[in-house]
């Protein structure tokens, strides 16, 4: 046997091969995993080819859940897509209906009220934080602790309430519409969402202690899956994937849409370990950072969103268009900072009340098309670490 | 840098291929043709004032009842070295190549931006337009056997599919 230690890490192909010396030689075996496999969060099937515990290749196969969003798009009226897009990201919704209806706002030349901008960028953080929140919890049962998952659902579980309270609804929304939303906020909305935030921002310390700086949780994802910032960016990553690999772009910041110009918040990004309490295993790009990166985001939506509650004005929650809302002949293409990247509509209109094409870049389409280049000469352990710290909701991927 | 600073250059270099940037200012964009697009999509990566390292989205179009489908990929330039770290937007713009509706072929451009492979297996899919020299040519949505191109405007939808019938033949069995 070899004297080196068995370790997670996939940095170095030698000491796989110390592991297995050359006399010790194993067939190759295609192994599926999924579609129906907890730890790729939804119908996602890997084909993996596996030699021994390596995996050499794994390739994935989409477009199990594809219901033909692309296609209703152009079938419909640009109002009755929306709860087409609460369908896409189902665990961010209300930023996919915010992309639809700012590209539907701008093609139409529609005006919304301050209060509704207001109202949108609260629904937007609030998602963004549930959104991770389930990330969070599901990563860790990835990684085999199961007490972050029934945390993360607690918190959650409050976040919903505030939905349910302001719209009704508890998963698909469809509360941004064109114009603005689609009711004003009801009374005590605002007293609850501080008292929320009070209760949520000292337990995203917690959960790092019990989880980010977990030492059996850094060793499965710390240095497991690296992505260089340039191949993130040839691969289109967007969103906590691109900034866990160092990349300091966030479209809130870099191409301000809605109201987000207004707000202080710091973007986060992933970076090399040994400094502050990043764990000294940390390499910029790698699944611990990707999560990491989404654990600070929560903080700073919890900034965004204690300023909304302050500046919030008074006035109309919705311009509604006067009859029929016609798109006239001109396209656009608009992207949105999503829970998981940028989360982009592109819509034709020609004039009538149901657009010529609607487009969706899914970010987590784009995310996971890194799979097949990262997955490369990792273990078999290791697939389930990567692929939880991507993210992906497969609603998204196969529209 | 604007749109329309990014079609100079990229005109200076294929003055035969660039066409004119298009009117429309919600979407600014402009057409190259087909036969030039991977050597100026090489331009427009690797050109030293452009530096289109991301490829964010492509869009395929149908213009039936025209005989062309428009491919739109857009394209951004991002850079480190703003305010705090921050990286900045140096420029975006819309690429539109137009291939033909029967037969429509393009050079895949999945070697220089390879988020090219999944957005360009997708319109073959959707849409039915080949992309020569692609790596891995399959559809990616829609089974493996599954007749025609749903995304076109003369789509006709299938009546079952694998014995199952669809919504419209199911439709008429209540009848």
């Amino acid at each position: 046997m070899p004297d080196a230690p068995l370790t997670n890490s996939p940095d170095s192909l030698a000491d796989v091969e110390r592991v297995v010396p050359g006399e010790l030689r194993t067939e190759e075996m295609l192994l599926n995993m999924g579609p129906q496999h907890p730890s790729t969060h939804g119908v996602l099937r890997l084909v993996l080819r596996t030699d021994g515990e390596l995996v050499l290749e794994a390739v994935p196969h989409i477009g199990y859940l594809h219901r033909c969003a692309e296609k209703i798009g152009e079938s419909v009226a640009s109002f009755q897509f929306i709860p087409i897009t609460d369908r896409l990201d189902y665990l961010a919704a209300m930023i996919n209906n915010q992309g639809f209806s700012l590209a539907v706002e701008k093609l139409a030349g529609l005006e919304v009220p301050e209060r509704a901008r207001y109202i949108r960028v609260i629904m937007a953080e609030l998602n963004r934080i549930a959104s991770h929140l389930v990330s969070f919890g599901t990563y860790g049962l990835d990684m085999g602790a199961f007490t972050p998952f029934l945390y993360g659902f607690r918190e959650r579980e409050y976040i919903l309430d505030l939905f349910e309270a302001a719209c009704g609804a508890r998963l698909t929304y469809s509360f941004i519409t064109p114009g603005g939303v689609t009711q004003d906020l009801p009374d005590g909305f605002l007293d609850n969402l501080a008292r929320f935030l009070d209760y949520f921002e000292p337990k995203i310390d917690e959960y790092n202690d019990l989880l980010s700086f977990n030492y059996i949780f850094i060793k499965r994802t710390a240095g497991v899956g690296v992505i260089s910032p340039e191949d993130a960016i040839a691969y289109g990553l967007t969103g906590p994937c691109l900034r866990g690999s160092g990349v300091k772009w966030d479209l809130r910041r870099c191409m301000p849409y809605e109201l987000y110009d207004r707000f202080d918040f710091e973007i986060p990004v992933g970076v090399a370990g040994g400094t502050d309490r990043i764990p000294r295993e940390v390499v910029a790009g790698d699944s611990w950072s990707r999560y990491f990166v989404r654990m600070q985001e929560m903080k700073q939506s919890v900034r965004i969103l204690r300023q909304c509650v302050q500046q919030l004005p008074a006035g109309e929650f919705r311009n509604k268009p006067k009859g029929i809302l016609k798109l006239p002949p001109k396209e656009v293409y608009l992207e949105v900072e999503g829970a998981r990247g940028q989360l982009g509509f592109l819509v034709v209109g020609d004039g009538k009340a149901v657009p010529r094409r609607v487009k969706i870049r899914g970010p987590s389409f784009c995310n996971l098309a890194i799979t097949k280049h990262v997955c490369r000469q990792v273990l078999l352990a290791d697939i389930a670490a990567i692929l939880g710290s991507i993210d992906v909701v497969m609603g998204e991927v196969d529209r | 840098m604007t749109p329309s600073e990014i079609v100079e250059i990229l005109k200076g270099a294929f003055p035969q291929a660039v066409g004119e940037p298009s009117a429309d200012g919600s979407h600014p964009g402009v057409a190259v043709a087909a036969e030039a697009w991977h050597e100026a999509a090489v331009f427009l990566r690797d050109d030293p004032r452009l530096r289109m390292n991301m490829l964010r989205c492509l869009s395929g179009l149908d213009l039936h009842p025209e005989p062309h489908l428009e491919l739109v990929y857009d394209l951004i330039s991002m850079r480190p070295g703003g305010a705090a770290g921050l990286w900045e937007n140096a420029g975006e713009i819309a690429i539109r190549v137009r291939v033909p509706r029967d037969g429509g072929r393009v050079r895949s451009v999945a070697d220089v931006w390879p988020a090219a492979e999944w957005h360009e297996r997708e319109t073959f899919d959707l849409l039915g337009v080949t992309f020569d020299q692609h790596p891995d040519l399959r559809r990616i949505l829609c089974p493996d056997d599954w007749v025609g191109h749903p995304l076109r405007k003369d789509y006709e939808f299938p009546t079952e599919y694998e014995g199952i019938p669809a919504a419209a033949a199911s439709a008429d069995v209540k009848k």
